[in-house]
């Protein structure tokens, strides 16, 4: 596909948690906990509010279609604020800093003076209905092109369980959202920025590391098509994909839309009852319901059933739609007879409903009440099809493509959180600001000033043991151990099943220098940090996997060792030492350091064979 | 410099980037604008200029229809925020008080009634006066007097338990009297004001007789409490469930979302006491909360009060060197009750000397009496009961559900 001729135009927010003591709003802690741990449940139901011209929120109003009870999961690590009953303490301080951190490194204005305004959102992941955020500061540059428009500091979201049952631990944990302007214009080039972004939020070291813990929302359009909002993708590999797979999408609806035109179809009729027609019928879903309505769709015979997407049909759209009536799904006749229904079923329903040749009839069961707003939202979903692509917030399914979520919410969602006071921003706060150290940057010193190769240079800047690392080297241990204990032995050891994250920093680092102070051969490292995992004290570990033995004690015990077999050293002379450096080994139990045996064999050796 | 007016449409240029958006406000010196993705920044005045003057739009009108088989229900309102609404543009929460914008901000209370409307004050509760209780008493005897099925006052929740227990004792209704608030502002689509607003009107076509508080039960939106309006007090300062009985059980309960209505045994029936209106209040009369080593002095700005609470610790006492000075008081014509700080429980001051020098000092036992009621109830008996003997008497019987006989064991 050629990009450039489609007018592709994308844009990234990205949403990276912030690894602080506290949460944005209250004292709590940002650690996540499990389901299980929960210490009390409550629920509660959300309303839209009414702005003051009588308007509800479009997006808002799209998820009240049926009212829903939110259940709650609460532990002894969420407090009143997460429950939304307490008002919130002030802006997190800490928060705020790594925010202005992040603002520094693009080069962007921050804000002289931040108002944190609430953003309704009423699909149950804020117990309050809506999720407070700050916009703290404008227009920045992304090298290589490209420009950053805001960054705003935000309140995460809990964490959806499962259906309507939420858990609060996440809530409240800050967030930084950044967001691009729509200056890329290839999926390849969507996935370099968010790449570089997620990149530049990692140098700060003082972002949360882990599935979910960042999120990158993609909104992209194509010429004559419209702007969707496609939320939360996890994985950096499938962004390029997901971008191909809405181009794909919009063209293929902006196709459907002129073959539509073709064949003139317009005027769309009221649904109708056809619950006796089925009365009899096989599929155990019609039978059950207590209301089917149909939907006569003029002109869309064999394109409700086209694929417009990888796994996704113009008919998973309406199903989308029909779903927030709180539906099922619905039946199309281009997908029919299957499901139980049969063809002389599909012919009564034709006949019935009068429909054409190149009609395709849907079909909605359920309550009067669901069916009835079902059946609308096919319509509406398919009024739309006749103009071409909506505006919408999507969610990615498995694979990179996506599912309808919501109309784009409109400007009438935010207003002023009235219980937290604007913070200003003066030079003083902001000419503080340390811009630390791009890992990019890091990755080159790493190489350069430590002579590590460049792939594990740039591997240990960028893996989550970074901080561990630099204190190693600031504590003398050299480079090649550190970073092979860090990034090699800590792995394999997990790979083995040891719980590798029950050995803390201060071990590593001792169990690192133990090795530099002759004390434990690096062979011995993973067994005593296995140990140590095991939960051996430190010392012990040491003491069990690698005995101490001075190099003056070594020494003696080679200079028996060859003595004992002076024939066999004089008979195969330096061949000797391969065979030898196995009977000192096994003495040692692998306490002391190979290279060192092998040294001061060589060197015995040599002095046996030596004619007096 | 330019002068901005709130609503104007402005352009902002502050870094670099030109972006609309409406003026708001000024704060601490800088110029409070909405840009059109719906964030507020302050910047200096000097990075904005004006394109348009804000020209008010007109609201929609918008009719509403009551139901005119159903009951006739009353609505006073002081200043609750029942419903209310944000203005987008401001960010202002408005309090609106029309029965269209009640119905329109809380739809479901159509199918329970039909309802008239008056607002009395908007005011914080914080700012209520014993005047306003008595405006406020008559509002209520007029309303029942011109066939209400039931009364809602919505109020404040601050002092909500004040107020429940002053027209507890001005008026005797037949009909139930319901006081309602909310403790999350009705801006948010969580807030308790919607279901609270439901339950009260469901209250208030209820068997009910009596004056009560009906707030949520709990954190969950799973039932409100209907709570005694002489034996109810706020307990938290920002739960949902804030509102507790203290000493006896609520007299019963609304359950949501059924809004089907459940009392309990001691609950007064409607219909079984006449209306009567008795508005008079002695408001020269307070309540001190005495804690150790509180100057005797204190007692000096009491002087010439006709009636005195005194929240005491434990059973009921205070520091042995205050005692001649509340002697001295009662002496003067001052009604003295003693209730306790521990809330729940009796006064008994018979069981320690301190106690015993009080009742011989001339001091009242309040029995299980709330502090705060115990204060309303010397203004209402001073203000009706010339005779001073017969008043200190009236402290210690029970009046309007305010003292209770027994002290129940789970409670």
């Amino acid at each position: 596909m050629n990009y450039e001729a489609l007018g592709l135009k994308a844009g990234i927010e990205i949403h990276q948690q912030l690894n602080t003591r506290e949460k944005l709003f209250c004292g709590c802690p940002t650690t996540l906990r499990k389901f299980e741990e929960r210490t009390g449940e409550f629920y509660r139901y959300l309303r839209a509010t009414e702005s003051e011209m009588g308007e509800i929120d479009r997006a808002a109003k799209e998820e009240m279609k049926h009212l829903r009870r939110f259940t709650y999961y609460a532990y002894d690590t969420t407090c009143l604020v997460e429950n939304d009953e307490e008002p919130p303490s002030p802006l997190n301080p800490e928060a705020l800093e790594i925010c202005l951190t992040i603002a520094r490194m693009f080069g962007m204005t921050p804000v002289e003076q931040v108002h944190t305004m609430r953003k309704l959102v009423i699909d149950g992941s804020n117990t309050s209905g809506f999720q407070r955020t700050a916009l703290v500061a404008l227009r920045g540059d992304i090298p290589g092109g490209g420009t950053i428009e805001t960054i705003c500091l935000e309140e995460e979201a809990a964490q959806r369980v499962q259906d309507n049952i939420f858990s609060l631990d996440r809530l409240g944990i800050p967030l930084v959202e950044i967001t691009t302007s729509p200056c890329m214009h290839t999926p390849e080039e969507v996935a370099r920025v968010a790449g570089y972004l997620g990149m530049v939020l990692r140098s700060t070291g003082r972002v949360k590391r882990g599935l979910g813990t960042i999120r990158q929302d993609i909104n992209i359009s194509i010429r004559e098509g419209a702007r969707v909002e496609i939320k939360g993708v996890q994985e950096l590999d499938l962004i390029a994909e997901v971008v191909r797979r809405e181009a794909t999408r919009q063209v293929a609806l902006l196709e459907i839309r002129e073959t539509l035109r073709e064949r003139n179809a317009g005027l769309l009729e009221e649904p109708v009852d056809v619950t006796a027609l089925f009365k009899e019928t096989k599929s155990s879903i019609l039978k059950k319901a207590a209301c089917i309505l149909a939907v006569v769709l003029p002109g869309f015979a064999g394109l409700v059933g086209r694929e417009i997407q990888p796994g996704r049909r113009l008919g998973s759209e309406f199903s989308d739609y029909a779903k927030k009536c709180g539906v099922g799904g619905i039946f199309h006749t281009d997908e029919l007879p299957a499901y139980g229904v049969t063809g002389d079923e599909v012919e009564e329903l034709r006949k019935f409903t009068k429909a054409g040749h190149d009609d395709c009839v849907v079909l909605v069961a359920s309550s009067i009440e669901k069916a009835a707003c079902a059946a609308s939202q096919v319509m509406e979903r398919a009024r739309m099809a006749l103009e071409g692509v909506p505006e919408e917030t999507r969610r990615m399914l498995e694979g990179g493509s996506t599912a309808y979520m919501r109309p784009l919410p409109g400007a009438a969602r935010m207003y002023p959180e009235t219980d937290v006071l604007p913070v200003s921003i003066g030079s003083d706060t902001w000419e503080f600001i340390e811009v630390p150290e791009l890992l990019t940057e890091r990755a080159k010193r790493y190489s350069e000033e430590l002579g590590l190769d460049a792939g594990v240079a740039r591997q240990i800047a960028y893996s989550e043991h970074l901080q561990l690392f630099d204190r190693a080297i600031s504590e003398g241990i050299s480079p090649g151990l550190a970073s092979r204990t860090l990034l090699s032995t800590m792995k394999e050891l997990s790979r083995d099943g040891v719980p590798v994250e029950a050995i803390g920093d201060e071990a590593v680092i001792a169990v690192m220098k133990s090795v530099e102070e002759g004390r434990a051969a690096k062979e011995a490292v993973p067994g005593i940090l296995g140990s140590v995992a095991g939960g051996t004290p430190l010392e012990d570990a040491i003491a069990q996997c690698a005995p101490a033995i001075s190099t003056g004690d070594l020494e003696a015990l080679i200079q028996g060792i060859v003595k004992e077999r002076s024939l066999f050293v004089a008979e195969k002379g330096m061949a000797a030492l391969g065979p030898l450096m196995g009977v000192v080994m096994a003495e040692v139990r692998g306490s002391v350091d190979g290279k060192l045996v092998s040294e001061l064999l060589r060197k015995e050796i040599a002095k046996a064979c030596r004619p007096d | 410099m330019t002068e901005f007016s709130s609503g104007d449409r402005v352009i902002c240029r502050y870094g670099g980037v030109p972006q609309e958006g409406t003026y708001i406000t000024e704060r601490d010196g800088k110029a409070v604008i909405k840009l059109d993705s719906g964030y507020n920044i302050g910047v200096s005045h000097s990075e904005c200029d004006i394109l348009e003057r804000w020209s008010p739009a007109v609201p929609p009108e918008v009719v509403i229809s009551q139901d005119e088989s159903l009951p006739l229900l009353s609505i006073l309102s002081t200043g609750g925020t029942i419903a209310s609404r944000i203005d987008y543009r401001t960010g202002a929460v408005t309090s609106q008080f029309d029965a269209a914008d009640i119905l329109r901000a809380i739809p479901g209370l159509s199918t329970i009634g039909r309802y008239r409307t008056t607002k009395l004050y908007t005011i914080l509760s914080e700012n209520m006066t014993p005047g306003i209780w008595q405006e406020l008493a008559r509002a209520v005897y007029n309303e029942i007097r011109a066939g209400a099925t039931g009364v809602i006052i919505t109020h404040g929740t601050d002092t909500m338990a004040y107020s429940a227990a002053a027209v507890s004792f001005m008026v005797e209704s037949p009909v139930p009297v319901i006081f309602v608030g909310s403790q999350r502002s009705a801006d948010r689509p969580s807030s308790d004001n919607v279901m609270n607003a439901l339950c009260s009107a469901s209250a208030a076509t209820s068997p009910l007789g009596e004056v009560a508080v009906v707030m949520h039960d709990s954190t969950s939106d799973d039932r409100c409490a209907v709570h005694r309006g002489t034996r109810v007090r706020k307990m938290h300062t920002s739960r949902r469930d804030a509102f507790q009985s203290i000493g006896i059980p609520p007299l019963g309960y609304v359950e949501y979302p059924s809004l089907d209505v459940k009392l309990s045994d001691h609950a007064v029936t409607r219909g079984e006491k006449e209306p009567q209106l008795s508005d008079s209040l002695e408001e020269k009369c307070g309540l001190v909360y005495f804690h150790p080593g509180m100057d005797a002095g204190i007692l000096e700005c009491y002087r010439g009060y006709r009636g005195l609470a005194i929240a005491g610790t434990g059973l009921g006492h205070v520091n042995t060197g205050l005692i001649e000075g509340i002697g001295s008081l009662i002496d003067e014509g001052c009604v003295v009750v003693m209730t306790s700080q521990c809330l729940h429980g009796r006064v008994c001051d018979r069981v320690y000397d301190t106690g015993r020098d009080l009742l011989r000092a001339g001091v009242v036992e309040g029995g299980d009496m709330l502090p705060e009621v115990a204060l309303v109830k010397l203004m209402w008996v001073l203000g009706n009961v010339p005779d001073r003997e017969r008043a200190t008497a009236m402290m210690e019987m029970n009046l309007a559900g305010e003292i209770n006989r027994r002290s129940l064991h789970e409670l």
